[in-house]
């Protein structure tokens, strides 16, 4: 499976996803060693998770909730694509997903 | 006294010490439990705490929130978690001292350790517990252009002196309770308030947000759905805001809420051993690499560490005792039970 994750200097990044895995995006994202503060630690309520959705399979994602639509408000620079990566967990449906981290806040 | 700064480098006057037993850095849930702990064991503390209210994360950023694993409390919010905190230490009187950031620790001659804040206010304590979370909380700033140059003047992350806007053209920025509650707050003082969010749904109090709205149905105040892209600049004023999509709103003033961060900010420059972003502790007192402080909570670290309320509460007890055995060592220290130790201080029951 491959998800891709363009960071803050466009170098982009392959995350390796072990079969069986069960978390969400971020959390990979966090054990790959990417900056992202998630600071809150997936309570959806910080917005410091936030990425940009370039490439997404049918099926990778799920609807945006009143929750994580609320949090986005909280994130720097929102658009169109904005998700938090915490809110993305990861099954097999995420095969070619590729996002780009969203900028920090000052 | 062997501290490096200068007293004289701030004005006279200004400085202000307290003395104190236990100095705690940091309100949040652990900083508080902290205070119940060393007040049963006799001791007396300070609190500081960066924000203007206790609670740190659970007031911050969950205050409605049900937590469901704290022992023997089957489901309560962060608010009512940290009422009850507090109503438990209020036998032992905590001093708070809110709206002050500890930015420096200096160990005195005598062994006990002098600490400053950043509006000069300083502590002497015997002990310095560092309970302080994730870092300070501050508030995001808005990502516009120019803004830094209005920060604190035109542009203002929180509302001081309520006076100063009155009569004034007013931009609210944000649509959650802080922004919702000032833009109530503050319309009937205000000249004209124009509320930017960037949609047309709110993330406050319901009877918050049914006001607000009623409000500008009414045309008593506007609202405009979008970002603020740049504050408008008049030599040295500001004079109003442009909109991303090139619309303009005059203004005086822009208040802007878009949450809180947290940084770790002055802990890093205490000398601390370190473990990345947190503070590594032993786990039998909870100590830290110098002497007489001690790391308590989600910013301690040790092998195996959970950040939860749980193990934070665990953590003050055996620092609480150390910290006794630290300051009365010529006492033999007989363990009591709170059943039996509160009597003293609550009364029979
Ligand atoms: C959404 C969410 C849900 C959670 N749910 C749970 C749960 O169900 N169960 C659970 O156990 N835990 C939960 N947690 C984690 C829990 O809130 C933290 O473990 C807890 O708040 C840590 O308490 P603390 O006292 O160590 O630090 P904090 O609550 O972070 O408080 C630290 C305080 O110190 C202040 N401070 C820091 N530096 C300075 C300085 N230099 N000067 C002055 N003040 C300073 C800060 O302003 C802050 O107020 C949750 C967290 C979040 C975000
Ligand atoms: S980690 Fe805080 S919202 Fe995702």
């Amino acid at each position: 499976m491959q998800i891709t994750v363009i960071d803050r200097q466009n170098q982009s990044h392959e995350l390796v996803v072990e079969p069986g895995t069960r978390s969400n995006l971020m959390m990979m994202m966090v054990d790959a060693g990417l900056p992202v503060r998630a600071e809150c630690g997936g309570s959806c309520v910080c917005a410091t998770c936030h990425v940009y959705v370039r490439q997404a399979p049918a099926g990778a994602l799920s609807e945006l909730g009143e929750d994580e639509e609320d949090a986005l408000d909280l994130a720097f620079e929102p658009g169109p694509d904005s998700r938090l990566a915490c809110q993305i967990p990861i099954t097999d449906a995420c095969d070619g997903l590729k996002v780009e981290l969203a900028p920090e806040w000052p | 006294m062997s501290h490096t700064e200068s007293q004289t480098s701030r004005p006279p006057g200004e400085v202000s010490e307290i003395e104190t037993d236990v100095l705690i850095v940091g309100a949040g849930p652990c900083g508080l439990f902290a205070t119940f702990e060393l007040g049963m064991l006799g001791m007396r503390c300070d609190v500081v705490d960066v924000l203007d209210r206790p609670g740190g994360q659970c007031a911050e950023l969950y205050p409605e929130k049900p937590i469901y694993d704290i022992p023997a409390l089957p489901d309560c919010s962060g608010e009512q978690l940290i009422d009850n905190l507090l109503l438990q230490a209020r036998p032992f009187e905590p001093r708070f001292h809110f709206g002050l950031m500890v930015e420096a620790l200096n160990r005195m001659d005598d062994g006990r350790w002098r600490v400053r804040t950043n509006d000069g206010q300083c502590f002497i304590a015997g002990a310095v517990v560092i309970a302080a979370g994730s870092g300070c909380f501050s508030p995001r700033k808005l990502p516009a252009a120019g803004a830094e140059m209005h920060e604190g003047e035109g542009l203002l992350y929180a509302v001081r002196e309520r006076e100063r806007l009155r009569g004034k053209h007013l931009v609210v920025v944000g649509g959650g309770d802080s922004a919702l509650d000032w833009a109530l707050n503050l319309h009937d003082i205000a000249e004209r308030l124009t509320l930017v969010h960037r949609r047309d749904r709110f993330r406050a109090a319901p009877d918050t947000v049914n006001k607000v709205r009623a409000l500008i149905d009414t045309g008593a105040m506007d609202f405009r759905a979008g970002a603020v892209a740049e504050l408008v600049d008049d030599s040295g004023q500001l004079s109003g805001v442009r909109l991303q999509g090139g619309d303009q709103v005059v203004c005086d003033h822009v208040l802007a809420f878009f949450g809180l961060s947290a940084r770790l900010g002055p802990l890093t420059s205490f000398g601390l051993d370190m473990h990345g972003d947190h503070i590594r502790v032993d786990t039998e007192r909870f100590a830290t690499s110098l002497d007489g402080v001690y790391a308590i909570g989600d910013v301690c670290w040790y092998p195996g560490k959970l950040r939860l309320i749980l193990s934070g509460f665990h953590e003050a007890a055996l620092m609480a005792h150390d910290v006794k055995r630290r300051l009365h060592p010529d006492i033999r220290h007989v363990f009591e039970h709170s059943t039996t130790a509160m009597k003293e201080h609550l009364g029979p029951r």
